[in-house]
C-alpha cells in the first residue's frame, strides 16, 4: 500500500484546526515526530505562545520491561499549564500508551482548563479509551509493520513503513 | 571487553561500583539522562513514577548529610519508598555481619542498597552477594570510589565548559585519602579531558598517582597556571594534627584557594568542591562564595545525577 504524502496530510490537519485553535492554545509536541509536527502546526497557525516539547520516557508504562530509554531528551513547557488550553501533538496514533503517559507528565505540571490531541496518522490497535481531536488519515496497518515519520535534512516530512520493533 | 562487575550480560549497567573501567558511552549516558532530570525539579511536582513500588534502602555505615539527602531526594524524586538505615548505631554494634544485614533487608523485599561504608571494597562486596534484581550503588566506600559524585562533578563540568576537550583541570588538597579525586580523575581521564593536574604536598598526594595520567603538581602558581576547572578537596579535620600536616594556618599559606591565587586559572575558570568546606582552611571565602564558585550548583545538578544513576540501574533488570 503506498503511504500518503505527509507534507498534504500536514496541509489538512492545519486546516481542520485553524478553525477551532485560538491564538491563546499552547502547543506540545511529543518527542521526535510529534515535535517537528508541532513546530510547523506552530508556525503555520500563528500561535502567541512559544512550543512546548515532551518526552514521556519518564511516564512510560513499559519501564519495567524494557527500561529506561536510553535517548531520552528534557521536556521543555515554557508556559504556564494551570488554566491552559493545550493541543497535543504526535505523529502516528497507535495504542494510546504514548498519550496516556504524556497526560499523567502534564498533569504534573499543573491542571490544565482542557487538553485536545493531533494527529498526523491514526493506524487503529489502540488499547486505551484515547481520541484525537484533529487528525489528517487513518491507515490500515499491519500488526508486524511500524509506521515512522522521518524528516529531510531540508525538513520535508514524509512517512516510511519498517518492520515493528527495528526502532523504539 | 576485561570482566566487570558492575555491567550485566547485556553490557548494561547493573550496579554502580566505581567509575573506573567503566565504558566512555555509559557515563556519557548517565550524563544525558541526568540533564533531562533536570527540569523536573522545576515543576509543580517535582516527582516522576519511574521507581513507583521499588524500595530504595539508604545503608550507610559512615555518617553523611549531604550524600544521604540527596540520594533519598533522589529516590522520592523517582516515586520510591526510601528506608534510611544509619547502620553505625544498629545491628552492626550488637555483632550483625554486613552480609546477614544486607540479607535481612533483601527478605524485607529491598530492590536497592545505597552503600556507604569506611571499608574500600565494601559495596562490590554486597553487590556479590544479593540476588541478581537487586542493585547496588557504591556511595563512598573508604579511601576507594565515591562514583556518583565523580559524575555529578563531570555533570558540572559540562555544564559550565560544554566540552570536556582542551580542558585543564587542576584537583587541589588531600587527594592521598580522597575517594572523590580518585573517581574524579578516572571519570576525567575516560572523557578525554588532556590535562589533569593534582596539587598538594607531597604527604597528601599518593606516591604512584602519576600512573593514572595526571600531572603532579607541589606549587600552586605552577599547578593553577591557565586551568578552566579548579576542584578544591576538602581537608580532612582528623588529618591536621597527625605528622601529615604541620598545621591548618600553614595549609592554607600554601595550598587553600585565596582570589589571589585563583587569579592564576584562566579568568573563566571554575571553583568545585564535593562539601563540606573547611572555610580558612582548603578554602577561602570570597573564593567559596564568589562569582566563580559552581559549588552549590553541584549539590543540586547531584538529584539529577543519581536520578538518572538509579532510573537506568532498576530499568536493568
Amino acid at each position: 500500500m503506498p503511504l500518503p504524502d505527509a507534507e498534504a496530510l500536514l496541509e489538512r490537519l492545519i486546516q481542520q484546526m485553524r478553525p477551532h485553535v485560538g491564538a491563546e492554545a499552547r502547543l506540545i509536541g511529543i518527542h521526535t515526530g510529534g515535535v517537528w509536527l508541532a513546530h510547523r502546526l506552530h508556525q503555520a497557525l500563528g500561535l502567541a505562545q512559544p512550543l512546548g516539547t515532551m518526552d514521556v520516557s519518564f511516564y512510560r508504562d513499559d519501564y519495567g520491561s524494557r527500561g529506561l530509554n536510553p535517548r531520552v531528551k528534557p521536556s521543555d513547557i515554557p508556559f504556564e499549564i494551570a488554566g491552559a488550553d493545550v493541543i497535543l501533538v504526535d505523529d502516528v496514533l497507535y495504542t494510546g500508551r504514548t498519550i496516556r503517559a504524556a497526560l499523567n507528565e502534564l498533569f504534573d505540571y499543573g491542571r490544565p482548563q482542557r487538553v485536545r490531541l493531533a494527529a498526523l496518522v491514526d493506524r487503529g490497535g489502540r488499547e486505551l479509551p484515547i481520541a484525537p481531536q484533529f487528525l489528517a488519515a487513518e491507515l490500515q496497518v499491519g500488526d508486524d509493520e511500524q509506521i515512522e515519520l522521518k524528516r529531510s535534512d531540508d525538513g520535508r516530512l514524509s512517512l516510511v513503513v519498517n518492520a515493528a520493533g527495528s526502532t523504539a | 571487553m576485561a570482566y566487570n562487575p558492575q555491567l550485566n550480560a547485556n553490557g548494561e549497567l547493573q550496579h554502580l561500583l566505581t567509575i573506573e573501567g567503566l565504558p566512555r558511552a555509559v557515563i556519557l549516558h548517565i550524563l544525558d539522562t541526568a540533564h533531562s532530570f533536570l527540569s523536573v525539579a522545576e515543576r509543580e511536582i517535582k516527582k516522576v513514577p519511574l521507581l513507583r513500588g521499588k524500595s530504595v534502602f539508604n545503608l550507610f555505615f559512615e555518617s553523611s548529610t549531604r550524600t544521604r539527602t540527596t540520594f533519598e531526594i533522589a529516590a522520592k524524586r523517582l516515586s520510591a519508598d526510601v528506608i534510611n538505615l544509619n547502620v553505625g548505631t544498629s545491628s552492626q554494634s550488637k555483632g550483625e555481619t554486613l552480609l546477614d544485614t544486607v540479607a535481612n533487608l533483601s527478605a524485607m523485599h529491598a530492590d536497592m542498597f545505597v552503600v556507604r561504608h569506611g571499608q574500600s571494597g565494601a559495596a562490590h562486596l554486597i553487590a556479590r552477594h544479593v540476588a541478581p534484581y537487586i542493585h547496588v550503588i557504591n556511595a563512598g566506600d573508604g579511601r576507594h570510589a565515591h562514583p556518583t559524585q565523580g559524575l555529578l562533578d563531570m555533570f558540572t563540568i559540562r555544564h559550565y565548559k560544554k566540552e570536556f576537550s582542551g580542558l585543564r583541570v587542576a584537583i587541589v588538597g588531600d587527594v592521598l585519602h580522597s575517594r572523590v579525586a580518585r573517581s574524579q580523575i578516572h571519570a576525567l581521564t575516560t572523557l578525554g579531558v588532556p590535562e589533569v593536574r593534582v596539587i598538594g604536598p607531597r604527604t597528601l598526594l599518593p606516591a604512584n598517582v602519576a600512573e593514572l595520567g595526571v600531572q603532579v603538581h607541589h606549587d600552586m602558581a605552577q599547578g593553577l597556571k591557565d586551568a578552566d576547572v579548579v576542584i578544591m578537596l576538602r581537608l580532612q579535620n582528623e588529618r591536621m594534627n597527625g605528622a601529615l600536616l604541620p598545621s591548618a594556618q600553614e595549609f592554607f599559606k600554601h595550598y587553600g584557594l585565596t582570589p589571589e591565587k585563583l587569579a592564576l586559572a584562566k579568568s573563566d575558570a571554575i571553583v568545585m568542591h564535593p562539601g563540606p568546606m573547611n572555610r580558612g582552611v582548603e578554602i577561602d571565602s570570597s573564593v567559596a562564595d564568589g562569582g566563580q564558585s559552581v559549588i552549590l550548583p553541584q549539590v543540586t545538578f547531584g538529584i539529577a545525577v543519581r536520578m538518572a544513576v538509579m532510573s537506568i540501574l532498576a530499568g536493568n533488570s
